[in-house]
């Protein structure tokens, strides 16, 4: 059988150990060689890079979030031991490991670090599918020749020369589609790497609760339960009609993934389908002018992002969660696509006024959906209002500016408050 | 209750109130039309507490009495029935049902009690006039293409109608917009209307108002307050709440010094647009005509899709000058144009254009136009 020592990177026939280094990290498994649709997922990767960068933080529990009020982005490993989770509140993340330390996250430094690592595998593939800054999607089907090496070691080698370079782990998964790839690279975390071959898909997936599907989430847990279907293999008894009957597109889904079977490809760029910036609220607030505050400062987040990718939106879309959690909804369609600050803010403004003085709200989001090319963005005008145009000559002349001096060269007053 | 009444006099004042009635409602009485029946004649009223309509008709009244049922079903269960047919319906106040009997079909219907169907407060309106259904039909039917559908600009979800001075002098006036087109339509002040409040008329109202103009010779009493419209014809009562919000002052969005002239043949022209539109892109639709000497060229690029170019022959002596245009736009202000030539007035590529049919004066439109 195939193995691979994962530390000096040496093929041989199998056993134990590695027969060159003694390394006990060894992977063996059948379709060792074959496999070519991984999935890499950085350990802890906020929580990492400050632990890097700060080496006194190395042996302590390390909680990147932000402030009272924020959720745990990154627990690192000694932080989870105490059962610290991502989105977790801090308040409760705090009451759970009260020695921890709190990392205000460096958005940057972790961007820096992610591209880092993109680089490193675009050198493998250029099929790459990033799903965040910390994990992607590889192909790596028909790299063997020109890298004169299968699969398996390239990633071997991918997650080594992270840790030698970057000083970050990260964990992998090898399968044959997208779905089981995922599943493995979180079969071993941290510093781990998973096989899931064609021969064992089955045997595999059956026993496992359906929750460990991509896309299953409480909601559908919960609809999949009142069906009698807790595991893969409960799922594996209903016909692919029935599923589509009571589970609609999603049945379609489940039916073929319950089966281990996934064909979508890994794109280099998936077709983004919205944009949207949101803020969590240091306290409830329902004061209108702290609110259009942030809305304007959103809106201005969400168009710049629009005009970096050259899209636009034809919704806008505000989010409100209330102080009860209770989550406020709200879309507007507009007559062509933007990717103005102006028209985002106005329409989520629009939206806001709309939705009341239900507040205080504890988060509030503007987003851009339905996207479109810049080229079918802001061509006409408004009759009712002959300052738009004058206000969109307004911005793309500020933005120019702040291209050529920077961020803070230039802001809207509005943007202050 | 008892009656009887001739199958289409029955089909056609029911149509209008099933009309009416919400599809979805949450108040089950909302559904129902309220059937009463006193003299020699029944009438039918449905709701949906901003609309009102009431339809009568003539009936063999054995029995006076009132009671609610389904509109939607009752209007379907008429329909179907043949032609000619003499229809009963006949309250059974013991079992709660109403019994519809023609020829060999029966059927009963469950009723809700008259007492909880919502009846719209009278009100005291202002403005009392009578216009010809001939006129009213032309100002509701030009402007409404123009109404907004945009929730959030809800001051613009109907047809403005309300009194002003024209070129020869004091006018009724429909005005819509939806920011990207206005429509501005008037017809000589009827007599009594003067110092009539302005009023948003609803969408809904001006698509059931509508029902009652097809007759040229009809003459509609309107009634107006400043929250309330009423139209009505000797048989039907259209009674309707206004929009309660300010129509911005269009007056402003109306170029007045566009002195680029186009005219162009309106039926040539929309076909041309339609034609060359087939390749736009679904979503913009964008067109555009430049203009040189006597010639008009449409063309549309959309790279994804193709190209289309047409040149048409007309009446141009100005300056050449490109500019574009939404098609959808441009094909339903020159389908407004029945009479003479569509006339286009423009400024620059960037400022509202105004079309009009020849000369007349009466109804304007306004388009904006869209890079292209």
């Amino acid at each position: 059988m195939p193995a691979l020592c994962r530390d000096c990177l040496t093929s041989f026939a199998g056993g134990a150990r590695c027969p060159a280094c003694r390394s006990p990290r060894v992977l063996t498994h059948p379709e060792l060689t074959s496999l070519s649709i991984a999935h890499m997922d950085c350990d802890a990767f906020y929580a990492s890079v400050e632990k890097r960068d700060n080496p006194d933080l190395r042996d302590k529990p390390v909680i990147v979030g932000g402030g009272q009020r924020g959720v745990v982005s990154t627990a690192c490993y000694l932080a989870r031991i105490h059962g610290v989770r991502s989105a977790m509140p801090m308040f409760q993340a705090l009451k759970l490991c009260p020695e921890a330390v709190v990392v205000k996250p460096r958005m940057a430094v972790y961007a820096e670090a992610s591209r880092a690592i993109r680089a490193m595998m675009e050198a493998l593939t250029p099929a790459v599918e990033p799903l965040s800054l910390d994990e992607a999607f590889l192909d790596l089907t028909g790299t063997e020749r020109l890298h004169g090496a299968p699969p398996a070691v390239l990633l071997a080698r991918l997650v080594r020369r992270m840790e030698e370079e970057l000083g970050l782990t990260g964990s992998v998964g090898l399968s044959h589609n997208k779905f089981l790839a995922k599943i493995a690279s979180d079969l071993d975390k941290p510093r781990g790497f998973s096989v899931i071959g064609r021969a064992e898909t089955a045997t595999f997936l059956t026993p496992h609760p359906v929750r460990i599907i991509w896309g299953v989430g409480t909601a559908t847990q919960a609809a999949l339960e009142a069906a009698g279907i807790r595991r893969i293999a409960d799922l594996l008894r209903w016909d692919r009609a029935d599923l589509v009957a009571r589970f609609g597109h999603m049945g379609e889904r489940l039916y073929h993934l319950a089966r281990g079977e996934d064909h979508r490809r890994v794109n280099r760029d998936e077709k983004l389908k919205s944009i949207s910036k949101e803020t969590t609220f240091f306290e409830d607030t329902a004061e209108a002018d702290i609110l259009d505050g942030h809305l304007w400062r959103l809106s201005e987040q969400v168009a710049d992002r629009a005009k970096a990718k050259g899209l636009a939106g034809r919704v806008v879309v505000l989010k409100l969660k209330r102080g009860d959690f209770q989550l406020i909804s709200r879309r507007h369609s507009l007559n062509e696509p933007t990717q103005l600050t102006d028209r985002i803010y106005r329409a989520a403004r629009a939206l806001l006024d709309q939705a009341g003085a239900r507040g205080p709200f504890r988060l509030i989001g503007v987003g851009i959906a339905d996207l479109a090319p810049e080229a079918e963005a802001d061509l006409s005008g408004d009759l009712l209002d002959p300052q738009a145009a004058k206000r969109a000559g307004a911005e793309r002349a500020a933005d120019a500016i702040r291209a050529r001096f920077g961020r803070a060269a230039i802001i809207k007053g509005r943007a202050l408050r | 209750m008892k009656l009887s009444i001739e199958r289409g006099t029955l089909l056609k004042a029911l149509a209008q109130a099933q009309s009416v009635v919400e599809r979805r409602n949450t108040i089950p009485i909302l559904a129902n039309v309220l059937i009463e029946a006193e003299g020699n004649q029944v009438s039918f009223r449905a709701t949906d507490l901003d609309i009102e309509v009431v339809d009568r008709a003539p009936a063999m009244v054995e029995r006076s009495g009132a009671t609610t049922v389904s509109a939607v079903m009752l209007h379907e269960i008429v329909r179907k029935l043949p032609d000619g047919a003499l229809v009963n319906l006949t309250e059974d106040a013991a079992s709660g049902r109403l019994t519809i009997a023609a020829g060999r079909s029966t059927f009963s219907l469950a009723t809700l009690p008259k007492e909880d169907f919502p009846v719209m407060a009278t009100s005291e309106y202002s403005s009392n006039f009578s216009a010809p259904a001939k006129v009213l039909r032309r100002l509701f039917d030009k402007a409404k293409f123009a109404i907004s559908t945009e929730e959030t600009r809800y001051y613009l979800n109907g047809v403005y109608m309300h009194t002003a001075t024209g070129e020869d002098g004091p006018t009724l006036r429909c005005v819509a917009t939806d920011g990207h087109r206005l429509a501005r339509i008037d017809a000589p002040l009827p007599e009594g209307a003067a110092g009539m409040p302005g009023v948003i008329v609803p969408r809904k109202t001006v698509n059931e108002l509508r029902k009652l103009l097809d007759d040229d010779e009809a003459t509609i009493a309107v009634s107006v307050s400043e929250t309330k419209v009423r139209f009505a014809t000797p048989l039907i009562t259209l009674t309707s709440k206004v929009i309660d919000g300010t129509f911005p002052d269009y007056t402003r969005v109306i170029p007045m010094n566009n002195t680029r002239r186009l005219e162009v043949d309106a039926s040539e022209f929309a076909k041309a647009v339609d034609r060359v539109a087939t390749v736009s892109s679904e979503r913009s639709r964008a067109v555009k005509l430049s203009l040189d000497e006597d010639r008009l060229i449409l063309s549309v690029n959309a790279p994804d899709s193709g190209a289309a170019e047409e040149e048409l022959a007309v009446a141009y002596g100005d300056e050449r000058l490109e500019i574009g245009f939404n098609a959808k736009y441009l094909l339903e202000i020159a389908s407004q144009v029945d009479r003479e030539n569509a006339v286009f007035l423009f400024n620059s590529s960037g400022d509202p254009t105004l079309m009009r049919e020849g000369n007349d004066t009466s109804a304007v439109y306004v388009v904006m136009p869209m890079r292209v």
